[in-house]
């Protein structure tokens, strides 16, 4: 479904990410990881059109998405999360899910000016599909709360919530476990599953906790400064002593540092 | 030929007075991150301090006189700077950690007092400001006529610059100065005194801008309270223009939009010369929109 | 919600609007004067805070729209010379809203070229366009150049005034409470969050400018038959910040609160003016005791503006509190 082709690219004299190769079928969950900096924020804003590869290729379902707006890769159906969580705001939860179902409005400048019928009608429509997603995910009681009055987690599920309003076909998700305690790692790992079951979605997943990954990922990247060392099943990644160097190694020092 | 060179040099010396403005815009700019509005009546006010100072000098040495010009100078420099540093102190530090827009709107306060007070005070009317220093015309090199306050205010220009790169450059202070527009927090960190360094930005800024108004009125002796908006617009465009936040960009910028008007009040367009620092000013961005010296700065997603 | 039934209370303003204009001869032509200055401010606020305070693209050329709009609209009534009240009233709409076309073509116009443009850039290369659109108009001998420009009738009543300024409220608001509205907000909380959702920024954008530079049009023509006198320099750069200041004392992307401060920022200095005129106050011997403060007032004006945004920065209206306490529901 998606393949990228030698993505590159390089910001000044340092290249982010090099000759990268990637394909993900349809229905697929694939995990993306490595060390801080290795360029794994970098590969999604080259596939959402955030930033433009300096070479090589990105295709959706056959279709290049090089060059485009990120707002219409959404629409070709690639929805994101931030690592930086990105909620609007000065918006409710509602309005944040609302938001996202912009590329489906028929609806547009002059219907909201004269307020027909069929403007109601959509309107409604609108309120009541954002309602049954936020229930499928139990958020339906935070529907009014502004997003800056979330806790952490809340945002994290409402950004995906937001995310999956898009009505993507490819979500990507940045580190959603990011400042988790185990338990709700544990229900993030549930959650993913349950939104590939549940949404007949592929899925790419960029995290730095280990057990999440290895736990749901079929097919695992490794990234190592903007190059990919290794792909392969979470066994073959684990016994992959490259990883064991570049990536493993350093979590352990940094886990005997701790101790 | 001679025509083109005359113009020239009437450019510089206008572009040069730009420049001293622009540089204040840029510094406040590069710190804070925000538009000082008041700035061009900071500059009027230098005029004005130069206006009221110039005859109690006069009683103490003989004026016009290069000594006199520049103890009034001095003078203006000084009063300016204190009022720079006490403007920050009451209308913006209380804002530092609100919205830039809310420290904007003070600015804008700041200006229309500045402008309205200066009105009630010297006066709406043009006054005529007094010489400080001995004036003659320097005619006939090559057909060119040259006025010795067209080579003061290019040497006042220049030295100034050349003290301002030592200060930012070389001293302790300047130093903090761009380790605070690096990165405040990082800056701060380090044992920086913010506050300190802000004050220091601003009373430098206003220094340059009151010798900035200065010169000015030393070429175009008719002052009066509004004589600040026209000269800030185009100073700020030319800030802008360099790339805010760069201070050679800002002196680039002044010479730049400067000399451009100059020449294009000198030809057949010459009622359109206050529309010429925004024409250059927005060819330029729709080319380079981080100015001609500017960083691009590109969001981290 | 009070925005139930928007239609119908928008008919019902400008009902009301068409009543009180019935009597405008018995309210005193000073104050109707005023009243005219404060139904064009709301609109030029309103359409700014379009602009400024839901997209978030701080514009500082708002007068250069109005300009646009008004000369316009006086040329277009200047050619109209007869006493047939519903022609006139007809000429009167058509030039109103071919001014605020030519400025919406203005604001697109503006708007293209500086989307690349962020924040301060943006602020100044409005700025500049507005004063070239001044310095332009200085240089048109046809249309009075920097001597100024006379308009010929005086249609501009508290119908027109405040029935248009019915309608920019309505426009606005109607626009920012509907799923299609909410990208205005959206691009100017988080553009990248927004495009990420599938909401076009550029789009966006240059709609606010569009929409907002014709209101400000329609003011311009509103203003220009009612003074019935325009010079280019009423239009610079001073008048955009006064309309900018009413947005950010009103509150960004808070029409009620902009709508509230454009009609104080409007009486306020009347009001100082007219404390000058006050002949006797008991214990004080002196004639017109208040006069200093009638010839101190701008001065007043500009200390009460610092003094408002130190104290509150967020903006008159806006309830902090009620971001910081978020109901539950
Ligand atoms: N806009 C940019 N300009 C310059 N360098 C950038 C930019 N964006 C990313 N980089 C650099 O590219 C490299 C990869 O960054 P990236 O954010 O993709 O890493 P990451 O794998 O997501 O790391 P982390 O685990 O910390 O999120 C880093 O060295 C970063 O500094
Ligand atoms: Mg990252």
């Amino acid at each position: 479904m998606l393949t990228l082709n030698k993505a590159t690219i390089r910001f000044g004299g340092l290249t982010a990410v090099s000759a990268f190769d990637l394909a993900i079928g349809s229905e697929e969950l694939v995990g993306l990881i490595g060390p801080n900096g290795a360029g794994k924020t970098t590969i999604f804003n080259l596939i959402t059109g955030v930033y433009q590869p300096t070479s090589g290729t990105i295709e959706f379902n056959g279709q290049s998405l090089v060059g485009s707006k990120p707002h219409r890769i959404t629409a070709c159906g690639i929805a994101r999360t931030f690592q930086n969580i990105r909620l609007f705001p000065s918006f409710t939860v509602f309005d944040n899910v609302r938001a996202a179902f912009h590329l489906r409005l028929c609806c547009d400048l002059r219907h909201a000016l004269w307020r027909g019928r069929g403007f109601s009608a959509e309107e409604k429509e609108i309120a009541a599909g954002v309602f049954e997603l936020l229930e499928i995910f139990h958020l339906g009681k935070l529907c009014d709360v502004p997003a800056k009055g979330l806790s952490y987690g809340d945002q994290r599920r409402v950004e995906i919530v937001r995310a999956l309003a898009t009505r993507p076909k490819l979500l990507l998700l940045d580190e959603p476990a990011a400042g988790m305690n185990p338990s709700e790692k544990h229900e993030l790992m549930q959650l993913i599953q349950f939104i590939k079951d549940r949404f007949h979605i592929s899925i790419l997943l960029v995290e730095h906790d280990m057990q999440v990954v290895m736990g749901i990922c079929r097919k695992i990247a490794v990234l190592d400064y903007g190059v990919k060392i290794a792909e392969g099943t979470p066994a073959e990644i684990r016994a992959n002593p490259k990883v064991i160097e570049a990536y493993l190694g350093q979590e352990a020092k940094s886990q005997n540092a701790g101790n | 030929m001679t025509e083109f060179l005359q113009q020239l040099i009437n450019g510089l010396a206008f572009g040069s007075i730009l420049a001293l403005i622009a540089l204040g815009y840029t510094m406040v700019y590069g710190i804070l991150r925000f538009i000082n509005f008041a700035h061009g009546d900071v500059f009027m006010i230098g005029a004005f301090a130069g206006f009221y100072l110039a005859p109690r000098v006069a009683a103490l040495v003989p004026m016009p006189s290069i000594l006199g010009g520049l103890i009034v100078m001095a003078g203006s420099m000084a009063i300016c700077a204190i009022l720079g540093i006490l403007i920050e102190r009451i209308a913006y530090r209380p804002l530092r950690r609100g919205t830039k827009l809310a420290v904007l709107i003070t600015s804008i306060g700041v200006s229309l007092f500045l402008e309205y007070a200066g009105q009630k005070f010297f006066g709406a009317a043009p006054r005529r400001f007094p010489a400080l220093i001995p004036s003659y015309s320097i005619e006939n090199i090559g057909g060119l006529s040259v006025s010795s306050n067209q080579i003061i205010v290019l040497g006042v220009t220049l030295a100034l610059l050349i003290v301002l790169r030592f200060i930012v450059q070389k001293t302790k202070i300047g130093t903090a100065m761009r380790a605070l527009s690096f990165n405040p927090e990082a800056a701060s960190l380090m044992g920086i005194n913010t506050d300190v360094v802000i004050s220091f930005t601003f009373g430098l800024g206003s220094a340059l801008a009151a010798a900035g108004g200065i010169l000015f009125a030393i070429l175009y002796p008719a002052i009066d309270p509004l004589m600040g908006i026209m000269p800030g617009l185009k100073a700020f465009c030319a800030a802008v223009l360099g790339g805010i936040g760069n201070l050679p960009g800002a002196a680039l910028g002044g010479v730049i939009i400067g000399t451009v008007e100059i020449f294009v009040a000198g030809s057949k367009y010459s009622t359109y010369r206050d529309a010429i620092a925004f024409a250059i000013l927005i060819l330029i961005l729709l080319v380079k929109p981080s100015g001609l010296l500017g960083k691009k700065d590109i969001e981290k997603v | 919600m009070i925005f139930n039934r928007p239609k119908s209370l928008l008919l019902a303003a400008i009902a009301l609007c068409f009543v009180v204009s019935l009597f405008e001869n018995h309210i005193q032509s000073y104050w109707l004067y005023v009243s005219y200055d404060i139904a064009v401010n709301i609109i030029l606020a309103v359409s700014l805070n379009l602009i400024n305070g839901y997209t978030g693209q701080f514009s500082l050329g708002h007068a250069g729209f109005m300009a646009v709009g008004g000369y316009t609209a006086a040329v277009i009534s200047n050619q109209f010379s007869g006493s047939n009240p519903v022609l006139a009233a007809a000429i009167f709409l058509a030039a109103l809203i071919a001014g605020g076309l030519l400025a919406a073509a203005g604001g697109l116009l503006v708007g293209l070229p500086t989307l690349r443009l962020r924040g301060d850039y943006l602020a100044i290369v409005t700025l500049g366009f507005g004063e070239i659109i001044r310095v332009i108009i200085q240089n048109m001998d046809a249309i009075g150049g920097a001597r100024g420009y006379s308009v010929i009738h005086g249609w501009t009543n508290f119908f027109w005034a405040f029935g248009i300024a019915a309608v920019t409220i309505y426009v606005v608001v109607a626009l920012v409470h509907s799923t299609y509205g909410r990208g205005f907000i959206a691009v100017h909380d988080d553009e990248i969050a927004a495009s990420a959702v599938g909401i076009n920024p550029t789009k966006y954008k240059v709609t606010a400018f569009v929409i907002g530079a014709f209101f400000a049009g329609i003011a311009g023509g509103l203003y220009a038959h009612s003074k019935q006198y325009l010079t280019p320099d009423g239009f610079g750069f001073m008048k955009s910040i006064e309309i900018v200041v009413m947005v950010i004392l009103g509150g960004m992307g808070n029409t009620p609160g902009v709508v509230l401060a454009a009609i104080l920022l409007t009486l306020l200095p009347e009001g100082l003016r007219t404390l000058g005129d006050v002949e006797h106050v008991p214990g004080i011997s002196a004639e017109y005791p208040l006069g200093w403060i009638a010839n101190t007032r701008m001065i007043i004006y500009s200390l009460l503006l610092i003094v408002l945004m130190l104290t509150r920065p967020q903006g008159l209206f806006t309830r902090q509190s009620a971001r910081k306490n978020p109901k539950i529901a």
